[in-house]
């Protein structure tokens, strides 16, 4: 009975879930169309930049997606710790292989983007090094949460890591502001108005709102997918102890 | 206490040293954190030549000499001016009133000698038009000089 107790949250996430995904997945296709017309077609060169200024539209928002996916991944992983939420876990599992992948993308677009405005593909100033690190951090979680036989033990431990990572989290945002850098100050959030002009800072909004619904939507079906995995696991140790 | 209550206190206690942990490391390492010095940290700390550093400022206003394949410029923090050569390939960002980040040695003579020149921008995007309709207005503040009077105020802390 206290395995069937266990479920009772996942099942109602479930529900909810399956009537959020077609809503959430469809405003991210939406998004992105209009989105990228507005990134690529209607929206001026830079000043300076020129046309190079448009890897802006896919850099930024990753960037933005990657700290937002560590920030769940740590909420969750605190929740697991000191509530045991069955959900907990899960979340952190499922959102650590997406932050992956948008820490990846930011740090291939960023490398495309320096080349030719810098002048390097990559160097060892504060903003570049702390995202590799945040890089790292995701590759070390998705590693240690699988590395255990017991599957609760190894999330505890991802839990802790993830809970520690978390330090590098405020260091990637105001490492521009509290060391020079090669990489520019903040643009969009800052104390002042946006940096950037309304014709361009649209775009990057809406390519923002984009990226945001496909984050939820891969995050959704990623909890998905390890909550029907992990059911299909109790029935078969259920079939193996009944033969 | 239950345990929950336990853990809940356990885990903002862990965070909170952390947090006061890794201020006190990046506090500590602040020299080693920086990406280029400024003229005006040159002058202060009185490099010995030969060393390897990054240098960073403006590129003075119609300081760009081309000698064949070497350029020579002046790197200016509004304070203080150090002369850079250079030979090779510069980025397409490089102009005079740009932020530039310069890697090299310092000579004897104060000046810098240069084996990398990248271009540093800042964080204004505007259209083609608008810059050009503000610089026509008068509007224009240039955006590299916030740059490099925001820079100057970073290393004076």
């Amino acid at each position: 009975m206290a395995n069937l107790h266990r479920f009772a949250n996942p099942n109602r996430f479930l529900r909810l879930s399956r009537a959020i995904l077609p809503w959430s997945a469809s405003l991210t296709v939406l998004l992105f169309i209009v989105g990228l017309y507005f990134a690529l077609f209607a929206s001026p060169a830079d000043y300076q930049q020129g046309e190079t200024v448009r890897i802006m539209y896919v850099h930024v928002p990753s960037a933005w997606i990657a700290m937002l996916c560590y920030s769940v991944m740590a909420a969750a992983s605190a929740t697991a710790l000191i509530w045991r939420h069955p959900l907990a876990d899960i979340t952190a599992r499922a959102a650590a292989p997406i932050g992956a992948g948008f820490t990846l993308i930011v740090l291939a677009t960023g490398s495309l983007w320096g080349k030719p405005m810098w002048g390097t593909w990559w160097v060892w100033d504060a903003r570049l090094t702390s995202v590799l690190i945040l890089f790292f951090l995701y590759l070390g979680h998705i590693a240690l949460s699988r590395a255990f036989d017991d599957p609760t033990r190894g999330a505890r431990a991802a839990a802790v890591l993830a809970l520690v990572g978390f330090v590098n989290v405020p260091i990637i945002k105001f490492s521009v502001d509290w060391w020079n850098t090669l990489h520019q100050p903040a643009s969009v959030s800052r104390l002042a108005a946006p940096a950037i002009d309304p014709a361009m800072l649209r775009p990057l909004l809406l390519m923002a709102l984009a990226f945001t619904a496909y984050f939820v939507t891969l995050l959704l079906l990623r909890i998905r997918a390890e909550l029907t995995s992990r059911k299909i696991r109790a029935l078969q140790l259920a079939q193996a102890s009944a033969e | 206490m239950k345990p929950k209550r336990r853990r809940l206190y356990f885990v903002l206690f862990g965070m909170a040293t952390l947090g006061v942990a890794a201020a006190l490391v990046l506090s500590a390492f602040q020299d080693n954190l920086v990406f280029f010095y400024s003229p005006s940290d040159l002058a202060e700390r009185q490099v010995e030549p030969g060393r390897r550093l990054r240098l960073g400022g403006l590129v003075e206003a119609g300081s760009v000499q081309r000698d064949g394949s070497t350029v020579h410029f002046t790197v200016t923090d509004l304070a203080q001016t150090v002369q850079v050569s250079f030979t090779g390939i510069l980025p397409d960002l490089f102009r005079e009133g740009q932020g530039v980040v310069t890697e090299g040695t310092v000579q004897r003579d104060g000046s810098f000698l240069a084996s990398d020149v990248l271009a540093k921008h800042d964080e204004t995007y505007l259209p083609k038009e608008v810059a050009d309709a503000l610089k026509a207005s008068g509007q224009w503040r240039d955006g590299a000089e916030n740059q490099a009077l925001e820079g100057s105020e970073g290393t004076a802390q």
